[in-house]
């Protein structure tokens, strides 16, 4: 399909160029505005671009560091371009899409992506207590209907999805333990990641503490403290660049059937993700590209549940067969969708996604320390359970 | 006073009046190497204590022990009683009694202790103990209990007193703390959703929205039908019959507000629309998707009721 075709207009015209990122830990000692400005100078020098270019900034709504703030302390000259998107990590590639819609539109020319938080050390992102008092607006309202029960985290909002997938498909939770291994066995072979060189077995996840029945422990994702950055510009500069270009294919969002934040409890099934579907239907029709046409593949992991119903939205198997999918070994690096290579979020960090991408790159410069033999395409999904993106990134 | 009291009362003065002794002894004479670790500990610098030439010309004419190391000489080894000691404690019965009476708790409450004199390196103390004194039952902030007292009196080889010491504890029935939890959070509320929360509340009814033009139902509440764009909505009352549509069972992090592990339920009303809900006597094993139940609106507090569910008989 050509990249010109009716509502396409952005597909291919732009490339992830540049990647960086600051180690990911538990306690960073540095303020969350440095690691923003320490990612994105690692990503920009990737690049080898001057900082003095980036003229766009796209990131998260969850995101404490200015946009202007990040730019001025970079050595920015002027910023053209800055956008947020919403609803925690199902931005992640939508901030990419941002950066790829105002590249292609012409409305800036470098467009720096960053996440950067210190989400373990200086408050904890996992607990869903960071709005203890009620706010008399419309977050405060539809966060008391399960926080005068106690539901308040987001590995309880995902763990009443979970168990009805149980229900319906008759998934274990040793099913979701196939995952959870197979990420730590990823990311044991990566030094970046916070659990290198501690993979795990299906009884160490049996075996590990309840977080909110149906999830134990090592089904959720870390909190971790770190940033990373890309750098997007143009596919005709992105050829003169230093590093292989991750061409963009294809993005977009999703948000559809009844959406809630978290907590769609009360669309007809709720062990599906429909919104998912719609970002992949798009995904699929934008870039010409079929699942079949992937070879690497990074699943936003916060929960390890919503890995399974992701690669039934993708269609990679049918509702309710991820678990066989997963138990034949398609996840891994002789399989037919080699998956999180970076150990994903439960193994390297939760960089609300952005680490993902970064990986979905490396793979296609084939410099991964998990490396698949050969991808030209690779497919990118961001937060679930809420509103949320993707992408299709590939060879230029 | 029950009669049983008064006995056991009547019991533990009896015990004071026979006023029976039990003596300790000390393994060592009082020395120089202990005293140097606890001025060092306590930083007290007085140079009578560790430096003999300054203290020969004091008018102790020579090294004296800090007054307050005066337990510390006749103190039980971490493992044993030094040799000579009793080897029976004479209030053991007593401590007994109140053990089995209900008052198995202590707490150190006072400490007095009176010097006739600084004691010497050299010396070697022993000190004689025996109860005092036993309070009335009385009821204190850790519980009901009585105030034990006992006297020390220490005394050198040759039976000179050179001190004593009244160490006074509490022997009491922990008193049955209600778990004190804070209230649930308040749930926040907007002109869309406020309804809800006094139906339960005030009302003592489940309420659920439903549009006045197309006479569809929803939960959560929302200014507009999804379905015909109608502003127009009221509400009807829930049957209170329901069904377990999906659950979870919350372990961490624990909030001071719940009792874990805490159920929380995602119910499917007769009605249709689905509603968040706590469970009320029905343990996580006996959960089953699709079992019958039954509302009952549970008041937390004077401003917050929230509905939960029961098994349907």
């Amino acid at each position: 399909m050509s990249a010109t075709s009716s509502g396409n207009g952005f597909a291919n015209q732009a490339a992830i160029v540049g990647i960086g990122a600051t180690e990911f830990s538990k306690a960073s000692g540095r303020s969350e505005l440095q690691l923003a400005a320490e990612c994105v100078i690692d990503a920009l020098t990737d690049a080898g671009i001057d900082p003095a270019e980036v003229d766009g900034i796209s990131t998260f709504k969850s995101d404490n560091n200015p946009e202007s703030e990040v730019h001025r302390i970079i050595g920015g000259r002027n910023l053209k371009f800055f956008s947020r998107v919403d609803y925690g990590g199902g931005a992640a590639c939508a901030v990419v899409m941002q950066a790829a819609m105002a590249i292609a539109t012409g409305v800036c020319e470098v467009v720096v992506v960053y996440r950067a938080f210190n989400e373990r050390s200086q408050y904890r992102y996992g607990t869903g207590e960071s709005h203890k008092t009620a706010s008399h607006n419309y977050d405060g309202a539809t966060r008391a209907w399960g926080g005068v029960h106690g539901l308040v985290s987001p590995a309880s909002n995902v763990a009443m999805s979970a168990t009805r997938y149980m229900y319906e498909y008759g998934a274990s939770s040793e099913d979701f333990g196939r995952y959870c291994v197979l990420a730590r066995k990823y990311a044991a072979n990566n030094p970046k990641a916070w659990f290198y060189q501690k993979p795990i077995t299906l009884e160490d996840h049996q075996t590990s503490r309840w977080i909110v029945e149906p999830l134990r422990l090592l089904d959720c994702c870390q909190e971790s403290d770190g940033g990373v950055a890309l750098v997007i510009t143009s596919a005709e500069r992105a050829r003169k660049l230093r590093q292989t270009p991750a061409l963009i294919r294809a993005a977009s969002q999703g948000s559809c059937d009844d959406q809630h934040m978290m907590t769609s409890y009360y669309r007809e099934n709720i062990a599906h993700l429909p919104e998912m579907k719609l970002v992949a239907d798009q995904l699929w029709e934008m870039s010409g590209l079929q699942p079949g046409d992937m070879q690497y593949a990074t699943i936003y992991d916060h929960f390890s549940p919503y890995v399974f119903q992701q690669l039934e939205a993708l269609g990679y198997c049918g509702l309710g067969q991820a678990r066989d999918f997963i138990r034949e070994g398609q996840l891994e690096l002789d399989g037919s969708l080699p998956t999180n290579t970076h150990g994903g979020q439960l193994g390297e960090a939760y960089i609300h996604g952005v680490n993902g991408i970064a990986e979905a790159v490396r793979q296609i410069r084939g410099s991964s320390c998990n490396q698949v033999k050969k991808v030209e395409n690779a497919v990118v999904t961001a937060g679930t359970g809420v509103p949320t993106s993707g992408l299709i990134l590939g060879q230029i | 006073m029950p009669k049983e009291q008064a006995e056991f009362e009547a019991g533990m003065q009896a015990h004071v009046e026979r006023g029976e002794k039990g003596v300790k002894t000390s393994w060592d004479e009082v020395n120089l190497p202990m005293v140097r670790h606890w001025v060092q500990a306590m930083d007290d610098n007085n140079p009578v204590y560790t430096d003999a030439e300054f203290a020969a010309g004091t008018r102790h004419g020579g090294l004296v022990a800090p007054p307050t190391m005066l337990q510390a000489w006749t103190m039980k080894g971490v493992k044993d009683q030094a040799p000579g000691s009793s080897t029976t404690d004479p209030m053991a019965d007593v401590f007994d009694a109140l053990t089995e009476a209900g008052y198995p708790a202590v707490v150190a409450t006072n400490c007095e202790q009176t010097y006739l004199r600084y004691v010497k390196p050299g010396e070697k103390l022993h000190h004689t103990y025996r109860l005092e004194s036993i309070s009335g039952e009385k009821k204190t902030g850790l519980g009901i209990g009585y105030f034990i007292t006992q006297l020390m009196e220490y005394f050198t080889e040759d039976e000179e007193k050179v001190a004593e010491m009244r160490f006074t504890i509490l022997r009491y029935k922990p008193a049955q703390r209600e778990p004190k939890r804070p209230p649930r959070a308040r749930p926040g509320m907007t002109r869309d959703t406020e309804f809800f929360w006094q139906g339960l509340h005030e009302d003592n009814k489940l309420l659920i929205q439903r549009c006045l033009s197309c006479g569809q139902l929803r939960h959560p509440p929302a200014p507009m039908c999804p379905h015909c764009q109608s502003l127009q909505h009221d509400t009807v009352e829930a049957s209170g019959k329901a069904t377990l549509y999906s659950h979870v069972t919350m372990h961490h992090p624990p909030l001071p507000a719940f009792e874990y592990p805490n159920t929380i339920a995602l119910v499917e009303l007769e009605e249709g629309t689905r509603l968040l809900a706590g469970l009320i006597d029905i343990d996580r094993d006996e959960l089953e998707i699709g079992m019958p139940l039954q509302l009952e609106i549970v008041r937390c507090d004077d401003e917050l009721s929230v509905p939960m569910f029961r098994r349907a008989s």
